[in-house]
Order: C-alpha cells, then sequence, then structure tokens
C-alpha cells in the first residue's frame, strides 16, 4: 500500500527554505508562527491606522462607508484570528514543551499541519482585499446581514471560509497542546508542579477543542445559507437570527480568555522572576484560571442585552458575568501580592507585565460596567465598548506578548534585546494606548456610535477624536522601535547565555538556542519551579539534586546522536488539499470547471497526503 | 545507530500517564465532536416546530428508521468482536468482524439514502423547503458524514489486514477507530430520541 500512495522519502535538510517548508520541529514552528502573526499584527494595525485617520477630523471623505466597514471587520479579525490566537500559540509551541522536559509535542507533524491551515486560512480571510471585497459585516457577522441579499459580495463567503479553514488549524494545535501538556511531562512534574504558563496554554487549548466547533456549526450554517439556499438564517421562512447571536457568542466569549489566558500566563511567569519569588498563591491562580475558564461559558448572553432577550435571562447573565470578576481579581491580587516584598528588578519585560496589570484592570472596570444589563444598554455600540475591548486585549494581551517576547527572546536567539531600546518601545505604546484608547471611554459615555465611517461636527466629539488619532503616533514608533530591536537584536544583540534573568523553571536549563532535542537527558522534577530548586537548594535539605538537564553538558558534542523524527511533506501537502477545498466554493461560484477542478485537487492532495502520512516510514 | 534507534524507541514509549498519546488525542477529538453536535441539534430543536411551509415532521417513518438504528447499533456489537479477536491473536477473524463493521455501516448509509430520496421526493420536503428541512438535513447529513468517514477508516483497516499489515500489536489502531465508531453510535441514539421519537410541541 505505501508503494501504491507514492509516499515520500523524508526530506533530511536542515537548512534552506525546504527545510522550513517540512520542519516539525517545534520551536521552528513557533518561530514561523511568530513571524508570520507579528506581520498580521502589523496589518491590522495599518488597517486601525486607515480608521483613525478617516475618524480624525468631523465629516471626512477619505475613506468611503463601504471601504470603512471593511476595515473594522477585517482589523478584528486580523487582530483576534491572525494575531493573537497565533502568537500565543506561537509561545505554546516555543515554551510549553521545554517548560514540561519534553524533546517535543507529541504529535509533531499534526504540529506542523496546524501551522500551514492556520497559514492558508489567513490568505483565504484576505483575499478579498485583491477586489476590495473584503467581509464587512463586523467581526460578529450577525445574521441577517450576512445572507446573500445584504451582502452581496463575496465578502462573508471569505469570512465563513477563511474561519473555518483557521478553526481547522486551532482545533488541530489545541488537542495537541492538550495530549502534549497530559503526556508529555517530565517524571515528577505533577499538574501542580507545572509551570503557570504550560497551566494556561493547558486550558487554553481545552477551550479552543471546545469552543471552536460551536463557531464551526454557525459558519457551516451560514455557509449553507449564502452557498446553497437554505434557511438557517432566512426570517421569512422561519429562520431565527437570534439563534447565530447565540452560536457566535457561545463561542465568542470562552474565546475572549483563550485571548487573555495565555497572556496571564506569561506575566504569571514574568512577574515572579523579576521579583525573585515564587508566584503568589500558585494553587489559587492556576484554580481561579480553570473557574474562569468554567464560568466563561454561562455568560455569552451578555453581549446580547440589547436583543431583548427579556430581564429573566439578562438577569441571570449579568450576575453570571459579575461572578466571573472574581477569580479575575484573585488573579490580579496574586500577582500584586507576588510582588510585594520582592527584590524587584525593573527590566523591560517587567515593564510590560507591571503595565498589563494597570491596563487589564482598567478594562475589567470597565467590563463590569457592562455587566449590568441597564447600564450595558447605555454602552452598547458605542465607543465606550470599543475601549473596553482595547484595554483587555491591547492593554491587556498585546502588552503581555510584547513583554513575552522581549522574556524568552534571549532563549529563542540566544541573544538579549536591548534594554534601553526596550523601555522607550514600553512607553511610547504605553502613553499611544492611553491616549488613544482613553479617550473613547468618554466619547462612548456621551454617545458616539461605534463602526460609522464618520461623524458630524458639532457633537463634541471633535477635540477626543483628533487626540485619539494623533496618538496613534506614539504606537507606531514603539511598536516599530520594537521590530527594529528584535531584528538588529537577532542579529548582533548581547549574547545571552543560557539563564540571563536568573529565571525559575525548565526552559531556561539549556542552551540558548536550545539544541534540536531539547534535552540530552529528560529531567526529573522535584518542585514547583523546577530549575530554581536546582540552582538554589533549600537549607537543610540533604538529598542531592540531579543537575538540571542540558545545563551542565550541552558544550558536549556526543549528544547530537539524539535521535529525533526526520521533516516531512505531508503536513503541508495536507495543508494545500485543505487549501484547494477552502476555495473550491469561492471558485465554483465564478467557474464551474475551475470550482470542480479545485475540489479534485483538494480531494486527491488530502487522500494522498492523509495516506502517505498514516504509512510514512518513522524516520 | 541500532542502539540510536533503540533507544529513541524506549524514549518515545514514555508517556506521563502510560497512556498511548494517541489513545488521549482520540478523546479530547471526540469530547469536541460532542459540541459539533450539541449545536446542530441545538439548531433542530430550535427549528423542528417551525414549519411555515412544506411537510413537517409527521412524514418521519419510525418503524423504518427504527430498523436502520438497530442496525447501526449491531454494528457497535462487531466492532467489539473485531478488537476482542485482534487482541486474541486472530487477525483472520478480526478482518471478519471488521468487514462486518463496515457493511453494516454501509446498510445504514443506505437506508439514510432511501430515506432522504423518499423525502424529497414522496413528500416534497427539501433543504430549501422551510427551516425544519433546513435543520434536519443538515443535522442527519452531518451524521451521516461521519458514519461515512467510520467505513472509510473500516475499509482501510481491512485492506491493511488482506495486506497482512494489520497484526495484533495494532490493536489500538482497531480501538481507536472503535471509539470512534461507538461514538458516532451514541450520537445516532441522542438524534433518533430527539428527531423522531419526541414529539415536536405546538409552533412558537
Amino acid at each position: 500500500m505505501a508503494m501504491l500512495m507514492g509516499v515520500l522519502a523524508r526530506p533530511t535538510g536542515t537548512t534552506g527554505i525546504w527545510s522550513w517548508l517540512t520542519t516539525i520541529d517545534h520551536k521552528r514552528i513557533g518561530t514561523l508562527y511568530l513571524v508570520t502573526a507579528f506581520f498580521f499584527f502589523i496589518v491590522a494595525g495599518i488597517e486601525a491606522i486607515l480608521m483613525r485617520l478617516q475618524l480624525a477630523v468631523p465629516d471626512s471623505t477619505l475613506i468611503s462607508a463601504n471601504v470603512f466597514s471593511q476595515l473594522f471587520t477585517m482589523h478584528a479579525l486580523t487582530m483576534i484570528f491572525l494575531a493573537i490566537m497565533p502568537l500565543s500559540v506561537a509561545f505554546f509551541n516555543w515554551i510549553v514543551p521545554l517548560q514540561i522536559g519534553a524533546r517535543d509535542v507529541a504529535f509533531p507533524r499534526l504540529n506542523a499541519l496546524s501551522y500551514w491551515v492556520f497559514l492558508f486560512g489567513a490568505i483565504i480571510l484576505n483575499l478579498g482585499w485583491f477586489t476590495m471585497t473584503a467581509p464587512a459585516a463586523g467581526w460578529f457577522a450577525y445574521a441577517n446581514l450576512t445572507n446573500n441579499t445584504f451582502s452581496p459580495s463575496a465578502g462573508m463567503d471569505f469570512y465563513v471560509l477563511g474561519l473555518l479553514v483557521l478553526g481547522t488549524s486551532s482545533l488541530l494545535g489545541a488537542f495537541n497542546f492538550v495530549v502534549t501538556i497530559i503526556n508529555l511531562r517530565a517524571p515528577g512534574m505533577s499538574l501542580m508542579r507545572m509551570p503557570i504558563f504550560t497551566w494556561m496554554a493547558f486550558i487554553t487549548s481545552f477551550l479552543l477543542a471546545l469552543a471552536m466547533p460551536v463557531i464551526t456549526i454557525g459558519l457551516i450554517e451560514l455557509g449553507f445559507d449564502r452557498f446553497f439556499g437554505t434557511n438557517f438564517f432566512v426570517f421569512e421562512l422561519g429562520g431565527d437570527v437570534l439563534l447565530w447571536q447565540h452560536l457566535f457568542w457561545v463561542f465568542g466569549h470562552p474565546e475572549v480568555y483563550i485571548l487573555i489566558l495565555p497572556a496571564m500566563g506569561i506575566i504569571s511567569e514574568i512577574l515572579p522572576t523579576f521579583s525573585r519569588k515564587p508566584l503568589f498563591g500558585f494553587p489559587v491562580v492556576v484554580f481561579s484560571g480553570l473557574t474562569i475558564a468554567f464560568l466563561g461559558w454561562s455568560v455569552w448572553a451578555h453581549h446580547m442585552f440589547a436583543a431583548g432577550l427579556g430581564p429573566v435571562p439578562d438577569a441571570v447573565f449579568a450576575t453570571t458575568t459579575m461572578a466571573i470578576a472574581i477569580p479575575t481579581g484573585v488573579k490580579v491580587f496574586n500577582w500584586l501580592a507576588t510582588l510585594w516584598g520582592g527584590n524587584i528588578q525593573l527590566k523591560t519585560p517587567m515593564y510590560f507585565a507591571i503595565g498589563f496589570i494597570a491596563l487589564f484592570t482598567i478594562g475589567g472596570l470597565s467590563g463590569m460596567t457592562h455587566a449590568a444589563a441597564p447600564s450595558d444598554l447605555q454602552q452598547t455600540d458605542t465607543y465606550y465598548i470599543v475601549a473596553h475591548i482595547h484595554y483587555v486585549l491591547f492593554g491587556g494581551s498585546i502588552m503581555a506578548i510584547l513583554g513575552g517576547i522581549f522574556y524568552w527572546f534571549p532563549k529563542m536567539t540566544g541573544r538579549m534585546m536591548n534594554e534601553y531600546q526596550g523601555k522607550w518601545s514600553f512607553w511610547l505604546v504605553f502613553i499611544g494606548m492611553n491616549m488613544t484608547f482613553g479617550p473613547m471611554h468618554y466619547l462612548g459615555l456621551v454617545g458616539m456610535p461605534r463602526r460609522n465611517f464618520t461623524f458630524p461636527e458639532g457633537m463634541g466629539w471633535d477635540v477626543w477624536n483628533l487626540v485619539a488619532s494623533l496618538s496613534v503616533l506614539f504606537m507606531i514608533f514603539g511598536i516599530g522601535l520594537f521590530v527594529v530591536n528584535a531584528l538588529r537584536s537577532a542579529r548582533s544583540g548581547e549574547v545571552a547565555g543560557d539563564d540571563p534573568w536568573d529565571a525559575r523553571t525548565l526552559e531556561w536549563a539549556m542552551s540558548s538556542p536550545p539544541p534540536h532535542y531539547n534535552f540530552a537527558e529528560i529531567p526529573v522534577v522535584h518542585g514547583r519551579d523546577a530549575l530554581w530548586e536546582q540552582k538554589y537548594p533549600e537549607e537543610g535539605h540533604e538529598t542531592p539534586r540531579p543537575v538540571p538537564a542540558g545545563a551542565a553538558d550541552h558544550e558536549d558534542d556526543e549528544r547530537h546522536d539524539i535521535h529525533m523524527p526526520s521533516p516531512s511533506y505531508f503536513p503541508l501537502i495536507v495543508a494545500l488539499g485543505i487549501f484547494a477545498l477552502g476555495i473550491t466554493l469561492l471558485l465554483y461560484r465564478t467557474s464551474e470547471p475551475l470550482g470542480i477542478a479545485a475540489g479534485a485537487i483538494g480531494l486527491i492532495l488530502l487522500l494522498w497526503g492523509s495516506y502517505g502520512w498514516i504509512f510514512e516510514p518513522p524516520d | 545507530m541500532a542502539h540510536d534507534a533503540a533507544m529513541g524507541q524506549s524514549e518515545a514509549h514514555y508517556t506521563t500517564t502510560g497512556l498511548d498519546h494517541r489513545k488521549i488525542l482520540m478523546w479530547v477529538f471526540l469530547a469536541s465532536d460532542c459540541l459539533f453536535f450539541g449545536a446542530l441539534i441545538s439548531t433542530y430543536m430550535v427549528y423542528r416546530s417551525n414549519v411555515p411551509t412544506g411537510p413537517g415532521p409527521e412524514i418521519f417513518d419510525i418503524p423504518y428508521t427504527s430498523v436502520s438504528a438497530f442496525v447501526l447499533l449491531m454494528s457497535s456489537l462487531t466492532m467489539v468482536l473485531a478488537l476482542a479477536a485482534l487482541q486474541r491473536g486472530n487477525s483472520r477473524q478480526a478482518r471478519i468482524w471488521l468487514l462486518a463493521t463496515a457493511l453494516l455501516g454501509a446498510v445504514f448509509l443506505g437506508g439514510q439514502y432511501y430515506e432522504f430520496t423518499t423525502f424529497v421526493e414522496v413528500h416534497g420536503l427539501t433543504l430549501t423547503t422551510s427551516v425544519f428541512g433546513t435543520s434536519f438535513f443538515v443535522l442527519t447529513g452531518f451524521h451521516g458524514t461521519h458514519v461515512a468517514i467510520g467505513v472509510f477508516m473500516l475499509l482501510t483497516l481491512v485492506g491493511a489486514s488482506m495486506m497482512g499489515r494489520l497484526q495484533p500489536q495494532h490493536h489500538l489502531t482497531v480501538e481507536l477507530v472503535g471509539l470512534y465508531w461507538h461514538f458516532v453510535d451514541i450520537v445516532w441514539i441522542v438524534i433518533f430520541t430527539v428527531v423522531y421519537l419526541i414529539p415536536s410541541g405546538p409552533s412558537v
């Protein structure tokens, strides 16, 4: 059978473009995710800059209403699905196997497949820009604005198919990380000894595995409506437009925690390292993460207070929403208590982590004001909501991700990023973000509606809109400086050494960058903060500690014989098959033979790739 | 080199829980698949009594569908027998039971094909007639697709077995396909109950 399927010999190159196309090394895949996602972060930033240009002055005619709708829709989709989620996944890939003492993830080829499917999904989602028919119904895409009558362009088709393909990628990645974290922990690493970032990756992966199916079904139903003329969301034939909102937000609210829990994990690593103390109340931080994830399933209708569900559902969802503030607040106090009495070292990652606490708390507090349904009715669809989500997702997730890049950069590249420039980029981003999104609280409370392409003069909104637009410059320079800093440091930064921050967890036990097999010997873990325990054994502890894996002997070249699985062509082949199937319906709309051809090619690639994958020799 | 390979082997088998990675992967996938069906079944329950035009649930032929449900349930029995045979070391018997499972699955799919054809041609219920038709066909069709993928996997196993590539040491592969197959059966019990057996209430 193997012969019939034409199995390709496994590629062996370790340099050049083919080695990247066929890699199954979690560290390289992490780098691919990081670079791709940062690229899309900048794309989304450019979309935001265009919107702020349009809104700088009243009655502006720079951008048409239609293009503006495409911009805000794509800005949200790009930031959520193509920037923050994959940036988090980049850290899962890079850091989780190192933190748990594993040589790779449980399914290395599946991991490569997740990346390629993600890339192709991102391409499908962005195809609309080539014809200026990007999705324009908002990232939430409320029915029935999305059907063929009200969205006749191909924009919503890109939305449906792009998100279906991206969802496939997220699901595969989530399955992989759940299995990896359950099953590849080093001996002695019980769940409560697991580093906090890995814990948050674990919880996030469960959320992904359970939330993505719900949006997938919503998208399939919308796709059936658009492509096959069904009636899921056709009001005249009995379709219920509220059903879309329920399906979307049952996914959409856990998605919020999918975006923020990895960020919380990152700063929960940074704060103890630079306070030189263990994370305060480790078990409580873990359980509050679990509680957030669990309660996250019971709050979705707070996005729908304005839909008129009635007083009882509104009251229930207002209560659950307020309840979720409790575990979140617990985390904030644990972070503060971690700082308390610590030997605090104000390095750049610490700036970003402390910035996270401040900004995320502001965003959390404005979130509580939406929890009360009557107050939310005043805020719905105003800039107050825009301010809130940017405080939690930019002030929260993006700040933590920038801090995380700075923190783990030495491990990834072997070189330090420049501290001086790092602090400059922190202050520029911090000031810019507050001056751009801060005034939006006020604009929203005085009634400025969101998603409108312009606003009239004389509403009292002019000054703060101009301030918000001008302050974007700070963020442009801040992020620009960060990118320049990273690129220059990767080539000529100060050499980092194994453990430049004197950190606590196992990823710092090996050389920087790590050897391709990670650990020469799989470490044995005796406690939480495994590396710290080995570096600074407690007094009175007589038992000798084993040497951290790789720390002592990574210079030893005899270790290069550790056998790792070879690269593989099949993840890319299967992903290309999924891509061809993804664009089949799009092509079919414009030209039937082209669509059938794409479908046939997709099926062949998928089948060939899958059988080749299964029967591929192990090395 | 032989030493290296042996080392790689022994380490590849180390897992924290002692369970194989693939088994946990299958369970996580099934947990995820529950939510796929959960969302679809919810959609159907919202829409089942909403029949503004065309035929409604009165066209269901419950005795007929009961028979095909019975066929699918029996295929779970043959699946168990296939795995048991392989674990006993009887590859040939395992192959026969796998083939029987695939055939029972195919009979179920044939039954669904006939049912769909009857609904469309005799009763005039199509995918686009009403939300009832839409949600019925998409839900049961989604389940049918799962069964079809299962049949495909079973036939792949039968093919591998005929080429001598499915030996007793590969019992985990059969067990994983079995997990999937039993899950698809259990989902059918839920769908059969919700869609066919529970009468729909008055239209709201």
